[in-house]
């Protein structure tokens, strides 16, 4: 749900002068925000399990000589951040756009199941289709997501969807799907050990390849989910005021189901179910943007994968030279901010 | 679901004088006598179901003391015991479910939901993990973990009385954080250690002997009396405090007494199979609608989940052969849809 405690901004009496004034501030906070991503991906970069000085990661960088220290930078710490930036931005989208379409705040693409629903499409096809190829994970994963999407929306009671329900049918397909995985790689030990690491929601196997892979999913989730970001607006205020403002409303909830699911399913086929990401931003972004999309989803994916990479470069430090999945440290920092959330909100609006 | 047509007839039985009266519900009677006529039943093929089979037939000859030596030692020594962990796990979780869901006054108020079950998988997987620990201290982790969380869930979901769907909610936040702790749990383990927790945390009856059962029968034996005698009392506490208050029920009584047996009948059936999934949640509903009492009732939620318990794992034993998968991933799976069922069914009736 947009937030509709706090009064709508532009309402006051010089009304272009505050709307500029406040677009001026969002977009100066925008650049903060870059500014602050930018660092953590140099973090990124430059932390790890191998300590290389500051002028050796530079020069891995801008000077590849093909040095023990380059290699490490190139293929593998270069790699690793940009999908954490990819996947992050991702996530974040998706979940702002998830919150805005059901109107619930605790909406979120791993908690909603979307993400059990690529997992188990994945073991399905590695079991059952002896599918080998990264390239066809990412197309089952995504027929997964987009199946378990539809159906947790319908199931959730679409328009009239509450949390609640939604939060209930999103954990009943996951628990269905969950023991469909496990019965499926218990009976198939190859497969639980290949499956036990994707399952944690790590970024450690990332390479060229994959990036490459799921960006243009990517791309075309993000470019759909921006487009639908007026029409969300409209729809935040209720179906009748958005039908009456001339949002068209079938067509926006199919736009924005297909940017949640390329979304999602690329980003969990890349690096496995990571939960809370976009449960946790879009509630941050709406602090400092107001209730409008068209700030929220380029404040989310800036500051969806400064959180990821933050995430990864902790998991990295707190148990170095070993490294702490990036899945689990979400969760573990994530899980609080929900239960605070279930919290604070009057049982009126759960 | 219940339309004036479709009520329950009741029979009261009385003594003479009228000093002594019962109340027979019998659809309810005959519900449970087929009820356990299905948990036996079920129960007599999964003995003869294995590596060697055995024909309903020959089991029954056997276990009444008939048999050749050699069916004789199998069916006593190695399956007979599963089969009574398996009705026992059942029937404690399928009571335990109807006694929370009846203090909750919803239907999703059951261990599941508040997050006992990743709670005690945590406390298993850190004793296999971390501790290398004995089967014996697997099970004292578990019941651990367990109930540590169920508390935790509970305190947090406090603000001045604990409302159902925050208790839901904030379970659903807490079984989140526990999945992380225990995937990372799995990802630390060696391989021959994930095998063993994997099958452990889904739930599993393989392996069980009589060191198991003897145990969680006295369990049963205590608890289930002491719950069944507050049955009545009870049901009267759905219909509100003040209403059982003024019927002469000691509410805060019934109601702690219940939760204690409760957990801890939930606590002895994970430590003897690992936590089995949804049981608790199914059973109280599925004997609710077949009994077509207006609540969920104690003793037929437990031959439900008896019943429900050994044909999931007659299920998982035929489908994917004896000992591959364990009855809890059946058990998840079928519990799952019935969750969705649910949650479609309430809706139409407008109750979430």
């Amino acid at each position: 749900m947009v937030d509709q405690d706090s009064p709508p901004r532009a309402a006051a009496a010089p009304r272009a002068e505050t709307a500029a004034r406040s677009n001026a501030a969002r977009g100066a906070g925008l650049l903060v925000a870059l500014a602050v991503l930018l660092a953590v991906a140099a973090a990124s970069i430059a932390i790890g399990a191998k300590d290389i000085p500051p002028h050796e990661v530079w020069h891995g960088l801008f000077h590849y000589a093909g040095s023990d220290d380059d290699v490490v930078v190139r293929k593998l710490r270069l790699p690793r951040t940009l999908l954490g930036l990819l996947v992050g931005a991702a996530l974040g989208v998706a979940g702002a756009a998830m919150q805005a379409l059901t109107r619930n705040p605790l909406a979120d693409p791993g908690l909603l199941g979307v993400n059990a629903g690529a997992a188990a499409a994945v073991v399905t096809a590695i079991s059952f289709l002896g599918v080998t190829s990264p390239t066809a994970y990412v197309w089952c994963a995504l027929a997964g997501a987009a199946a378990v999407s539809v159906l947790v929306y319908a199931i959730g009671g679409s328009r009239s969807a509450t949390p609640v329900r939604l939060a209930l049918a999103g954990t009943a397909v996951t628990a269905l799907l969950q023991g469909w995985s496990s019965a499926v790689q218990l009976t198939d030990s190859v497969a639980l050990d290949r499956m036990r690491f994707w399952q944690v929601g790590s970024l450690a196997s990332a390479d060229m390849a994959t990036v490459r892979r799921i960006a243009p999913f990517l791309l075309v989730g993000a470019v759909l989910a921006f487009a639908a970001a007026r029409p969300l607006n409209a729809i935040a205020l209720g179906d009748d005021t958005a039908r009456g403002l001339g949002a068209r409303l079938t067509s926006t909830r199919v736009t924005v189901m297909a940017a949640i699911t390329l979304l999602c399913g690329a980003a969990t086929a890349a690096c496995g179910p990571i939960v809370f990401v976009g449960l946790m931003v879009p509630h941050v972004v709406r602090g400092i943007t107001g209730p409008d999309m068209r700030w929220i989803l380029p404040y989310a994916a800036v500051l969806s994968p400064v959180l990821l990479l933050g995430s990864d470069v902790l998991g990295r430090l707190l148990t170095r030279p070993a490294e702490l999945q990036v899945g689990i440290v979400t969760a573990v920092l994530g899980g609080p901010v929900f239960i605070a959330l279930v919290r604070r909100r009057k049982t009126a609006e759960l | 679901m219940s339309a004036g047509s479709r009520e329950a007839k009741l029979t009261t039985v009385r003594t003479a004088r009228g000093g002594l009266s019962l109340r027979l519900d019998a659809r309810a009677a005959l519900v449970g006598a087929a009820l356990l006529l299905v948990a036996l039943a079920a129960g007599v093929v999964l003995v003869g179901t294995g590596d060697y089979a055995i024909a309903p037939g020959d089991v029954l000859r056997t276990l009444l003391g008939h048999g050749n030596p050699g069916q004789d030692f199998i069916i006593r020594q190695l399956r007979l015991p599963r089969v009574l962990v398996a009705l026992l796990v059942g029937a404690a979780l399928g009571m335990a479910g109807a006694a929370f869901q009846t203090v909750a006054r919803n239907p999703l108020g059951s261990p599941d939901v508040i997050g006992f079950g990743q709670g005690s998988a945590a406390g298993a997987l850190f004793v296999i993990v971390v501790l290398h620990g004995s089967s014996l201290a697997v099970s004292a982790g578990a019941v651990t973990g367990g109930l540590l969380t169920g508390l935790a869930v509970y305190l947090l979901a406090w603000q001045r009385g604990v409302q159902g769907y925050r208790l839901v909610l904030v379970g659903i936040g807490g079984s989140a954080i526990l999945a992380a702790v225990n995937s990372y749990l799995l990802v630390k383990a060696n391989f021959v250690d994930v095998a063993r927790a994997v099958i452990w945390i889904s739930g599993s009856l393989d392996g069980r002997d009589w060191a198991q059962v003897w145990p969680l029968l006295g369990v049963c034996a205590v608890l289930m009396p002491l719950l069944l005698a507050q049955g009545r009392d009870l049901r009267i506490t759905e219909m509100g405090d003040d209403a059982a208050r003024a019927l002469g029920v000691r509410v805060e009584r019934v109601r702690f007494t219940a939760v204690l047996c409760a957990v801890l009948l939930t606590a002895a059936a994970t430590a003897a199979a690992g936590p089995i999934a949804f049981v608790a949640l199914t059973a109280p509903q599925l004997a609710r609608r077949l009994t077509r009492s207006p609540g969920v009732g104690l003793l037929p939620s437990a031959l439900m989940g008896a019943a429900l318990l050994v044909l999931a794992d007659l299920a998982a034993q035929r489908a994917f052969g004896a000992g591959q998968v364990p009855v809890g991933v059946a058990t998840g799976v079928l519990g799952g849809g019935y969750l969705l069922w649910l949650l479609v069914q309430e809706r139409r009736a407008g109750r979430i």
